[in-house]
């Protein structure tokens, strides 16, 4: 399979990944694991919370978002990494059982003043559930090889 | 946790810290973030991290798990002195995250928080927002990672 380079990279929407299920043991064992607050572990608890029943952890969220772009992309783009993510908004809850697509757009595509040899592309991912809901948005910058610079690291 | 009137701006809380093995990063990437340099030494070596690099999604989950662990201590010492327990509510998210130098195999983060902002809410007045710096820094005291996070706090009256 073709390496995604930085010029395969333009403006608008790129993607729909998915559709990703979330099992309730799998929403259990990362609140247990990272982020064990009642809302994300006890049902009886959940149900008195701002959010009106049992949810997963925000930061569980943001990791299987991870995963999609993975699966979707990602793992075939010639990826160096993430300086960080510029703003991030959880928006509804995360529920057991929840079917989730992930629509991701390039925000921004440029090459890189420090590393030529690469470019800094700016994604915008949502992440929704069956219903159309949106449960989380993010804005962050991904580094990725240059064609010009892949090829001469694939022919060394 | 506190209530929101018994927050100042500026109070900083030292999290406690974290050693991210080479088993634990592997681990969580394979889960969630399979990319070589997380999952493999010399593919780590070989790339811009310079050595086996966990997940940025794995390094701001822990900082979670060491802040719900503060929470936690909190909440008990105030149970200790028959204070009323305040119940921290869910995020509406974060800006700023910066992954500002790899978490190699075998490192050990410190994790802080310190508030930046607080403000009420008109919608929901029995809840506070609240505005953290969270960061993390290896042993060699070198600043790792950071965010500014949200959060809603309760508000004592309302409570």
């Amino acid at each position: 399979m073709m390496t995604l380079t930085f010029e395969d990279f333009k403006l608008g929407h790129f993607g729909t990944f998915g559709p990703r299920h979330v099992t309730r043991e799998e929403i259990l064992a990362f609140a247990a694991e990272f982020d064990p607050q009642p809302m994300h572990l006890d049902e009886e608890a959940a149900s008195r919370s701002m959010l009106k029943g049992l949810s997963g952890s925000g930061w569980h969220l943001c990791s299987i978002m991870m995963r999609m772009m993975f699966d979707g992309f990602i793992g075939r783009t010639a990826s160096l990494g993430s300086p960080g993510v510029n703003e991030l908004r959880w928006l509804a809850p995360l529920r057991p059982g929840d079917d989730l697509t992930l629509d991701v757009e390039v925000a921004e595509a440029r090459v890189s003043r420090s590393r030529p040899e690469t470019g800094i592309v700016t994604f915008k991912g949502v992440i929704r559930n069956a219903d159309g809901q949106v449960l989380c948005d993010m804005v962050s910058p991904i580094i990725v090889g240059r064609a010009t610079g892949v090829m001469a690291e694939q022919g060394r | 946790m506190r209530f929101f009137e018994d927050i100042e701006i500026g109070a900083r809380r030292e999290l406690g810290s974290f050693t991210f093995t080479a088993e634990l990063i592997k681990r969580f990437a394979a889960q969630f973030d399979p990319q070589r340099f997380h999952l493999d030494e010399e593919a780590g070596r070989n790339s811009l991290f310079g050595g086996l690099a966990a997940s940025g999604w794995h390094v701001g989950s822990v900082c979670m798990k060491l802040l719900v662990a503060d929470g936690q201590r909190q909440a008990s010492e105030a149970a200790a002195r028959g204070e009323k327990i305040a119940v921290w509510g869910p995020s509406p998210g974060f800006r700023e995250l910066r992954w500002i130098r790899p978490v190699l195999a075998g490192d050990t983060i410190s994790y802080a928080s310190e508030v930046e902002t607080l403000r009420t809410s008109e919608k929901r007045p029995e809840w506070g927002i609240l505005q953290a710096r969270n960061s993390g820094t290896n042993q060699r005291g070198e600043p790792v990672f950071s965010l500014l996070a949200t959060a809603f706090v309760p508000r004592r009256n309302a409570a």
